[in-house]
This record gives structure tokens, sequence and C-alpha cells, in this order.
């Protein structure tokens, strides 16, 4: 069970917050003028990585605010945490 | 039978006070701070069970969690008897009753025993094999196979008893309270940190507390001497709290641990009452000191199971902890010095040690020479080869080792005993550290997985035997050194110990050991609890299972309920012995939590009964409570469902309710809908591109149902937004998908477009909802709202006023689920139930009927609305319920729109809303009930499903609403329903089955 350090409260328990798949999937502007293909890989597909991955996560039981997270999920070591639309401080 | 081999020396059971116990329904007598199991060996008991495949006869094996004989029933009051209980772990209390498991009729005479004789036919895999075939016949086989195995009795009443949960957060957890970590616990206090130390045992200190061998000093005192002062110094430190009786369950990442305390176990059933059982601890550390130990290993040989077979270690602690002899004539057999101590230990009290069998040729330990000083006899170089005697051991047979130990050599000869202790080295405790995340190393020189100090999670080491640590002065001094850099220690209370203790340098180990007779002929076990044998292994692996985790399956070695904590590392040697494999490379099953077996209780805690999930009522409830609701779950809340009257069934209260609602006047609580506040400048963008329809053009003091979609095109929610203002709105949603709504929301609002200026803020508990339906609904509210203007012209369908009843603010809504001319009245919640009962006075001349959810749903239906998450699953579009009038076509996006012409949603053959009439009218389909064309084909399609079904007292006849593949187009269509004893015939409609021309809205 992790300890986040949300950017807005500070540390809490993994039990306050819910995780929100992938992030830096931005909607796209003009989804009219996509393909199938291209707006099915925009809907559907997903990375699953063995290692750093980049998350979005949510502080449900807490600020409710939305923020990115970039995990190890090989050892679930939390790498860093940053608000949405910064960029992330690690590749 | 009815011996007593206690002996009066020990210091650790407190012999003046007598306990009184049952046991197979004899009574026999123990002492405090005797466990069950050596309070029966104190009386000579060592049957306990009987084995889970072949039912042989099974004795106390060990002194701890890692049994796996000797399992217990306890008690057997319907409700508080416990199974699967180890006689090493529980404590003895005036009273107890225990009983043997897997044994029937009794543990001396069991009809199951029979599979002893057959177990050439039993082997690895055997279920697997024979009872798979013929298929229809399992049902057979099962109720034999269940009926002869199963571990104990479950309770069959709910427990009475109370367990709790308690969170903690500590610098420093420090588990398991031998030498090792009463020292830890001590340098941890001792820098002022707050300390955990948690043990599961009722005293502290481990085996060394114990070891009373001149052999063993710490600064010039016997060891256990020092250990005993040491940990009479832990009460000076208030930072330090000492959990006694709990053992860690679970080792999770983030230094998150779970721990069980037991509390009222150990005591009589009187003195239970009214304490909590037990305390499972949710325990976050900075830092943890894993200081768990190592237990002792078996020796693998035929017949190695026998009653009287007992781990050498563990008839040293019975004899000088518990001072109880676990036998007159005890022979030991051995790959180590450690049994070399048990054979002095049990020399000192005067026990008769016949012989030591040591597989090695040699050894010059202090710890032998004293042994062999004492006159103890030991046959060098050998090997035990087979053991007779069957509800105790009687004798063993020994032959010599070849030199290379793969064969034995010349005659067996043959030694009488009433107990063998076996001593196949020692296993270090990895598996907390294992569950953190901690990768293993193999040590060849001793065979033995210990923790890999560059592969272990930060924040946490291991200390001690777990760490691959046996010797005291190895213990002692690496636990100070680490801890110096653990815990950033400069000078410590233990700077400058001195320590004396024997060394053991001859090492030789054989995970099998050899036979004079063929494997196939002989029986030796490796997973005692699931009966599988040395054998099965060699089988599995002939059979071509190669991966560890396979073998272990299909043998089903290191699958009871201790987890194959004696077996597994022979399961493991013997693999890597017959495959030609580096044991390291082969690598460990995998270690799951919890550690030992944790009681539902203690998982639960608290959250029983009521405490299950939190109860939702509306501010209502208390009304609907006194006139007779019938009450529905609707996610947390209680809805009332129905109103029967004077013994109606669900049945007739529904048909009254509608009929009533569509005759004169319904009053509906409608409070549990979700309700949003939407405030900021660009609200009504915001509706936009979440609702599929427009929303700029909707007029201040207007309302309009909207349709919200998922991003791929799947109708998600709906229901009725008001705007309030220029840039405020409230928006409704369904009852279950409120929590859900607001957070898809808040997503969009925070990720997607934060240049919005829109806030949301839930108002669902603030505002409770009354709607009042039917062609009296205007009568009524006249006289609620006098002043108000009802007409359609100032205040028509789909608009709202603000207005005051009895002075109280209230936003009244023109709206209808029910097809009838209809208000909803919002009120803050504290005055709702006052103005609920206003409008029932006011109602009394028209027959104001109050109505539940089923009522609801019926007159729904008859109007063909839909409910989604009934009549809706995920998998439908605006399209497939006919609902294409909703779509803002020439809107630029919405949430889903771009989903809404895939190849894959503009299918006309998808699945689609359709109305059902069944040809007899009177004919009610069930939900969720198949759609076919075609009886007779095979296989037969199944062209969909019935979503709602209600017969329709307004129109007196059945009606359903479906989903048809390609149904839009199949409207005037006979469709079958088959049902289990009779087939339904039903033809596809229109979804609107009641004032097609919404006539009643402004009747
Ligand atoms: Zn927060």
């Amino acid at each position: 069970m992790f300890i986040i350090n949300c950017p807005y409260c500070g540390e809490r328990d993994q039990t306050e917050f819910s995780c929100g798949g992938e992030a830096h999937i931005e909607r796209p502007k003009q989804p009219t003028e996509l393909s199938d293909d291209q707006w099915a890989e925009y809907l559907f597909m997903r990375k699953n990585i063995k290692g750093i991955q980049f998350e979005r996560w949510n502080h449900a039981h807490g600020c409710r605010k939305w923020f990115n997270m970039v995990r190890d999920t090989s050892n679930d070591k939390i790498q860093a945490v940053y608000k949405m639309g910064e960029k992330p401080p690690v590749k | 039978m009815s011996k007593n081999l206690r002996i009066n020396k020990n210091n650790f059971i407190d012999q003046t006070t007598r306990i009184s116990f049952k046991f197979n329904g004899q009574k026999l007598f123990g002492y405090k701070g005797d466990t069950l199991a050596s309070a029966l060996l104190a009386n000579n008991i060592h049957l306990v069970g009987r084995s889970f495949k072949y039912h042989r006869p099974r004795g106390i094996m060990t002194c701890g969690s890692e049994e796996p004989n000797a399992i217990v029933q306890i008690g057997n009051d319907a409700s508080l008897t416990d199974p699967n209980v180890r006689a090493t772990e529980i404590e003895l209390y005036e009273g107890l009753d225990a009983s043997s498991q897997n044994c029937w009729p009794s543990v001396n005479f069991d009809i199951g025993g029979i599979n002893n004789f057959l177990s050439p036919f039993l082997p690895a895999g055997f279920y697997y094999k024979t009872f798979m075939w013929p298929a229809g016949f399992w049902e057979k086989y099962e109720y034999f196979i269940r009926h002869s195995a199963g571990l104990g009795k479950a309770p069959t009443r709910s427990d009475p008893d109370i367990y709790d949960h308690q969170y903690s957060h500590c610098d420093v957890l420090v588990v398991g309270g031998g030498i090792s970590g009463i020292m830890s616990a001590k340098l941890s206090a001792e820098k002022g940190l707050d300390t955990i130390l948690i043990d599961d045992k009722s005293f502290l200190g481990g085996s060394t507390i114990y070891q009373e061998n001149e052999s063993y000093k710490i600064n010039n005192i016997n060891s256990n001497k020092w250990l005993a002062n040491e940990i009479e110094s832990l009460k000076n430190y208030s930072n330090l709290v000492i959990k006694n009786r709990t053992s860690l369950a679970a080792f999770h990442g983030y230094n998150y641990l779970l721990a069980r305390e037991n509390l009222t176990d150990h005591l009589s059933i009187n003195e239970r009452k009214g304490k909590v059982r037990q305390r499972l601890w949710k325990i976050r550390a900075k830092k943890v000191i894993i200081a768990s130990g190592s237990i002792e290993r078996p020796l693998i040989f035929s017949n190695n199971d026998r009653p009287g077979i007992i781990l050498s270690s563990s008839i040293k602690k019975y004899i000088d902890y518990y001072g109880v002899k676990t036998g007159e004539n005890i022979s030991l057999f051995t790959n180590n010095d450690s049994a070399y101590e048990t054979g002095i230990s049990l020399y000192k009290s005067g026990v008769k040690v016949n012989v030591i069998v040591d597989i090695r040729k040699n050894s010059d330990s202090l710890i032998v020479k004293e042994a062999l000083e004492l006159g103890l006899k030991v046959l060098w170089g050998s090997t035990v080869v087979d053991t007779q005697g069957y509800k105790r051991i009687k004798s063993f047979e020994v032959m010599k080792l070849s030199d290379d130990g793969n064969n034995v050599v010349g005659d067996r000869s043959k030694y009488n005993c009433d107990c063998l202790g076996i001593s196949g080295g020692w296993t270090p405790m990895v598996h907390l550290f294992t569950q953190s995340g901690g990768k293993l190393k193999f040590r060849n020189e001793d065979n033995v997985f210990i923790p890999d100090e560059n592969k272990t999670p930060s924040n946490q080491i291991s200390v001690g035997s777990c760490n691959g640590e046996f010797k005291l002065n190895e213990i002692v001094i690496n636990t100070i050194e680490n801890l110096k850099s653990f815990l950033s220690l400069s000078n410590t209370c233990y700077d400058g110990i001195k320590i004396i203790c024997p060394n053991e340098k001859s090492k030789r180990n054989i995970w099998l050991l050899p036979s004079d007779k063929p494997i196939g002929k002989t029986k030796p076990f490796l997973d005692f609890q699931n009966d599988s044998t040395a054998k099965d292994v060699k089988l599995a692996l002939r059979e071509g299972f190669k991966s560890i985790e396979h073998v272990k399956r299909y043998t089903t070695t290191g699958m009871g309920t201790d987890q194959g904590k004696l077996s597994n590392m022979h399961a493991l040697g013997i693999i890597a012995d017959t495959t030609g494999t580096n044991m390291g490379e082969l690598g460990t099953t995998t270690f799951r939590p919890p550690y030992t077996p944790l009681t539902f209780g203690a998982i639960v805690g608290r959250n029983v009964g009521e405490f299950f999930d939190q109860t939702r009522k509306t501010a209502i409830h208390n009304w609907h409570v006194k006139n007779n609701a019938e009450f529905e779950n609707v996610g947390q809340w209680k809805r009332p469902w129905y109103f029967p009257k004077d013994g109606e069934n669900m049945h007739q209260a529904v048909q009254r309710e509608s009929k009533a609602a569509r005759d004169s006047a319904g009053i509906l609580d409608a409070s549990t809908l979700g309700k949003i506040d939407i405030q900021g400048t660009d609200a009504s963008e915001f509706l936009n591109r979440v609702y599929t329809n427009a929303w700029s053009k909707l007029e201040i003091g207007r309302c309009r149902y909207g349709l919200m979609l998922n991003e791929d095109g799947m109708v998600y929610d709906d229901g009725v937004t008001t705007r309030l203002g220029e840039n405020h709105y409230i928006m409704t949603t369904t009852t279950g998908g409120a929590a859900n709504v607001l957070s898809k929301l808040e997503d969009y609002l925070q990720t997607e477009w934060p240049e919005l200026d829109v806030y949301l803020t839930t108002v669902t508990d603030q505002y409770s909802t009354i709607s009042i339906c039917g062609p009296n609904s205007k009568n009524i509210i006249t006289k609620i709202v006098p002043g108000l203007d009802l007409s359609d012209n100032n205040f028509p369908h789909m608009s709202f006023k603000n207005t005051k009843i009895s002075n109280v603010n209230c936003r009244i809504m023109r709206i209808s689920f029910t097809g009838e001319h209809s208000y909803e009245i919002n009120i803050q919640s504290n005055y709702a139930e006052d103005v609920w009962i206003k409008c029932m006075e006011a109602g009394k001349e028209f027959n104001l009927t109050p109505y539940g959810t089923e009522t609801m749903h019926l007159l729904r239906a008859e109007k063909g609305f839909i409910i989604t998450g009934q009549d809706t699953d995920g998998t439908l579009t605006p399209s497939d319920l006919q609902m294409d009038w909703i779509i803002g076509k020439k809107k630029f996006d919405f949430i889903g729109k771009r989903s809404l012409y895939r190849s894959d949603t503009i299918r006309e053959d998808r699945k689609q809303l359709v109305g059902l009439l069944t040809e007899d009218p009177k004919e009610v389909l069930e939900e969720g009930a198949q759609l076919v064309e075609n009886i007779n084909e095979k296989p037969i399609e199944m062209l969909g499903h019935v979503t709602s079904s209600y017969f329709s007292p307004n129109l007196n006849k059945s009606i359903a609403l479906a989903v048809v593949k390609s149904g839009k187009k199949l409207k005037g269509k006979k469709l079958i329903v088959p049902m289990e004893n009779k087939n339904i015939n039903v033809i596809i409609t229109d979804t609107v089955f009641y004032d097609k021309e919404n006539k009643r809205l402004n009747a």
C-alpha cells in the first residue's frame, strides 16, 4: 500500500486515491478528422509497462484533484508526482 | 497411555496452576504456560490426527507455526468452534476442548486409513487424472472425496466474538522477539525512536531463552541469563511498545504491515466475556527490522512421518522450556551439530538417549565433544532407512552411507525407540522479506535462501537467523554492526560485547536420503500435511513438469495451511538433484500472505452487520418506515420499494399504486437522484460538451433532459438539468450513477478542459425531492403553494419556479418521469419530511398515493422511458435506444460523439431497444430472459434479451422492453422466449405503450 505525496495535500495513504490509468493521453482536439483507427488508438490503446509508467491519479477522498505520477511498476517506487499540465520531471 | 512425562526442573511453566482440558473427549491435565501440544505430550499422547490423503496416523512434529500435523478443532459450539488450529500454538486454558480432525469415525480407527494401503494407486495427480473422467461422474466422486477429506468443520452460526482494527505509526517495527529482535528493539529504543516489538509467543526470548548450555556465554554469563537481563531492561523504555501473542500476517510495500494480536484465545471462556478477541494492527513503520528467525528442517527418509518422530529442536524446547519428555527412549538423527544440543539437554534431564545417527563422517565442534564426553553414542556416516510402529514409532533401522552419500552399504541394524528426533539443518524464515518485494540469493555452503542485500527494499533489514546467521557470535555481532548503519548509531550499549559459542564446521546435506530399497517401495514424506512424498515429486518430473510452481501444484507440495514451511526446501532440493540444476537457479515458490492463517473475524474487524457498508437514508425515511414501506437497496440508499396496505403482496400493492398515480395522484420520494450544482461563465459550454444535445439556447427557468455518453459512444447516464440562472445549472443524475458522474465531470474539467470556468458541487444530500404526479397533481400543488400561477402559460412542462412553502424557499420543477402532469419539489432536506406530510394532507381528498421504485419503474416502462443500468448495460448507443433525436448533430463535439460513427457503432444489426407484447396478455416475461426466432435451430441463435417487464394495470396487459438484434427493423415480428417448461410467444412493438401522443403531460 503506497504512501502518495499529493501535490496539493502532502503524504497520504493510498486508500484515499484512485488511479485513472495512463497519463499524457490528450483528447484529440478535432475528433471528427480522425480515422477509425486513429480514434481507436486514442480510445482503447494503453501501455502496460514493467518499469517506468506515467499515470493519472485522483485524490478522491481528499482534495479531489487529479495529478500525474511516475511509478516504477516493477517495484512500485513512486519517482515523482506533478500537477496536471506540468511536464514530467523525469524521463 | 496415561503416563506423566513432566519433569520438575523448568522455570517457564507454572506448575502450581493445574489446568484441566479435554482431548477427543478424554479429560487431561496440564499447567499454565503449556501449549495444547506440550500438555498432550506430557500425557504421552503423540497421535493427534490423520494425514489428508492416506489417512496415516500423525503426531506432533514441531513446537510452532510450522506444524503440519497437529491440527485440531477447538470446541464444538456451533458459533465458537474453531477449525484448523495448530496444537503447537494454542495456549492451554481451563476447559479447552480439542478434537482431532480429518479422521472418521475416530483418530484411532479411521476408515480412510485404507487409502494408506491403496497408496501405490494414489500417486501425484491421482485426483486430477482419475476423477476427471468420465466427466459426468464427478458428482458421485465428489461426495465420497469430500466426506473422507476436509480440514475441520466451519462454525455453522455467526461469530459472536468482537474483533478490532487499529492503525499504528512508528519509527521502527521489530518483528520477532528472539535474541536478535530483543537487541534490535533495545538499540532502536535507546536511540529514542518510537519502537514496536511484536512476537507471536506469550513470552520473549526465542530459543536462546531456554538455552542452558554452558558452552554459550555472553559477557561471561550463560546466554539465556544474559538475554533474560536484556528483556528485563526493555521495561526502561517508554518509547518501546511490546506486543506478545502478535503474529505478523503480511508485509506490503511502503512498510505497511498487518499484524494479528491474540487477546483472549489463551483465557478461559468465562474470562473472555466482553473482551475483544483479536486485533488486526495496520502498521506503517518508517523502518522495519525483520528478526523472524529460522525453522528446523526434517530429514527425508522412508516412513519419516510416524507419530513420535519430532524435529530435534522441538524435542529440546519441550524438555527445556515445558519440562516435558517427548519419550523415554529417544534417538536422534541429524546432518548437523544442533541435534547434539538436544542430546545434551535430554541427558541432563535424565532421559535416555539411545543413539545419535549422523550422516556426517565426523564433527570436532565443542558441542559434539561435550556430547561424546557425556557418553552419548554416535553412529557416524549413517542414515536411517526405515521406521516401524503404526500409531507410534517403535523402532528404526540404520545403514552406513557410501562415501559419496548416494547409496547405503552393509546391513540394516535396528534400534528400539519411542521417539526419534530429526534435524536436517535450518531454513531462514524469509517469507516476510519476500512478501515486501525483496529478492533471495542462494548460499551453496549450507543450502539456504537468504535475503540478497542488494535486492532489499529500502528502509528494512533482516537480522539474526532469518538472515542466514546461525551461530550465536554471528547473530550478536552482525545484528549490532548492521543496525549501527541501518539506524545511524555511533556508540551502543553493546559495544565491546564478548561471546563464547561452539563453532560448527562439518557439513553434509542429502535432500533425499538413500535406501536399500527402490524408491517405489519407500514412503519418504516431504509435505506431511498434504501427504506428498519425494516419489511424487520425482514422478512429476518424469511426467514433464519442470517449473517449481507447476510441480508444487501437481503434487500439492507446500499447498497446505502451513504453506510448506517444512517441505519446500526439500522439494526444491530433490528437483535440483534430479534435474541437475543449481538450487539458486531454480528459485523458490512465491510466499504469499498471510504468513499464518488469519481468522475472517480479524480480517473484517468491526465492519460487520450495519457497519459492513454505509446505509444512506433520505430525509423522509422515517415517514416511509411508519407507513409500512418495503425497502429496496439502490447502491447504498434505502429506497421505498412499495407501500403494502392491508396485507397486500408486492404485486397487488404495485398494481394499486400504479393505477392511483394515473387515475388521480401519486407521490414519490425522489431524493436519491444525484444533484450537481454547476456554476461558472462556461457552464453552458461545459454542458454542451458533456451531453449529447445542445444547451446554449436553453432559457433561464427551463429544464431539459440530457443523455451522457462515455467516450466510446455508449450511454452512461441520463437526467434532467435545469437552468437556474445565466451561469447556473442544477444537474440530476441517476441514483446509482451520482458519484461516478461527478468524478467523470471533474476529470474532464481538470484534465482536458482546464480553461473552462466551471465549478461543480454535489448537493444530493442538501436537497430532497418530492415528486407528485397524476391528473390531480396540479390541484394538490395549488393547495400547498396558493399564490403560484400553475397555468401552462406561466408554468409550462419542462420549466421551474422559485417559490416558498410555509416560508421555506424551494424550487418546483414541472418535469415528468411517468408521462403524467407532474411536479418535483426540491427543498432543503431538513424541511423535507414536513413538506411531504403537508403534501399528504393536501392530497388526501385526491387519494394521493405514495409509491415506491417498483411503481416508478412500471409507470416509466408504460411510457418507454429507459432506466440507465437496467435497459442499458454499457453496450448501447443512443441510436441503439432509438433515441437519435437527442444527438446534437450540428454540435462540433461532445463526449462520445466520434465513436457514434465508428464502423462498429453504425452496424445496423446491433442490439436495439424495442417493446414487446406477449401473445397472452396475462403472461409476464422474466427480465433477463432470452429471445429467439427459431426454437428448432441448433445451435439456437440468441437474438437478445428482456430488460424490463411488468404487468400494466393501466393497459391491463403485460408489457416489456428488450434489446434485440436489428430490433428497429423488426416491428411486428414474432419471437419466442424459451423458458424452462414452456415457450412464450411475443411480438416486437414500439417502445411507447401508453399515451403515445403525450396528451397527459398537460392534462
Ligand atoms: Zn490532495
